[in-house]
């Protein structure tokens, strides 16, 4: 799988205005749904879902990366979005340290493998320091897409 | 210094998604031994959850648990006693689902 199967260019949000975790998952959820890839009656329980699922284990992986996710049925594949902060948000992330780049992912719960391969196809750009600080330093939606077009091609 | 070498199938349906990588990073980290995971070709630091969350491991696969160092025997042990119990999420996780009427 690649990201740019995954990630909804109209939804990418390169300017977060969130201040907080919660904040950061409604504004990428929000993004999603003016994109058309989630239905605008689902966002509320999406917000929910995510905000459940971050609050039983952060998803704060380190490094200035997040990645909430939640499972939302009727799903035909799995879609997320970017959101940058320049600012960072606090996701009590496993080294404490501020978010600057949060990938929001939504699977359908009754494709868990496929859920799996959008995780790996995520770390796999994710764990690279390269990737990872051309993520935090990309100020338009143009250059973030670009950035996931260009590691899809390496990878 | 012992290594030991562990082979232990994936039981729960969601597999080693975000949680349960952390759940191995974490208990990996409590030993000294240099622990790794494979899953297929695929072989990664498990005291890493960048790389751990890179293994897509489904349900029915299974991982190959090798511990390296002094306290080799127990690290690989708790590891597999972790998946061999999926992870604790032998029961379905409703809070973070969303049923869309779609």
């Amino acid at each position: 799988m690649k990201l740019t199967d995954i990630m909804v260019a109209d939804a990418i949000v390169p300017q977060l205005k969130a201040k907080t975790r919660n904040e950061a998952i409604e504004e990428l959820v929000e993004a999603l749904a003016s994109a058309g890839a989630v239905a605008r009656k689902n966002v509320a329980a999406v917000v929910k879902a995510v905000i459940a699922r971050e609050s039983q284990a952060t998803t704060g992986i380190g490094k200035g990366v997040a990645l909430p996710h939640a499972k939302l049925k009727g799903l035909k594949r799995p879609v997320g979005t970017i959101g940058r902060s320049a600012e960072g948000v606090d996701f009590a992330a496993l080294d404490s340290k501020p978010v600057y780049s949060v990938i929001l992912l939504l699977s359908n719960p009754d494709g868990p493998d496929e859920h799996l391969q959008a995780m790996e196809a995520i770390f796999k750009n994710v764990q690279r320091d390269i990737f990872r600080k051309f993520l935090r330093q990309s100020e338009t939606k143009q250059d973030l897409i670009e950035l996931i077009q260009e590691a899809d091609e390496v990878a | 210094m012992t290594t030991i070498e562990r082979e232990v199938t994936i039981p729960n349906k969601y597999g080693l998604h975000a949680r349960p990588a952390m759940q191995i990073v974490e208990l990996a980290n409590g030993y000294t031994s240099k622990v790794e995971v494979s899953n297929g070709p695929i072989t990664v630091d498990a005291k890493s959850i960048m790389s751990v969350m890179r293994l897509a491991a489904t349900q029915g696969a299974v991982l190959k648990i090798v511990a390296d160092g002094h306290d080799a025997e127990q690290a690989a042990a708790v590891l597999v006693q972790l998946v061999e119990n999926g992870f604790g999420e032998m029961k379905p996780d409703e809070a973070s689902t969303v049923s869309s009427e779609e």
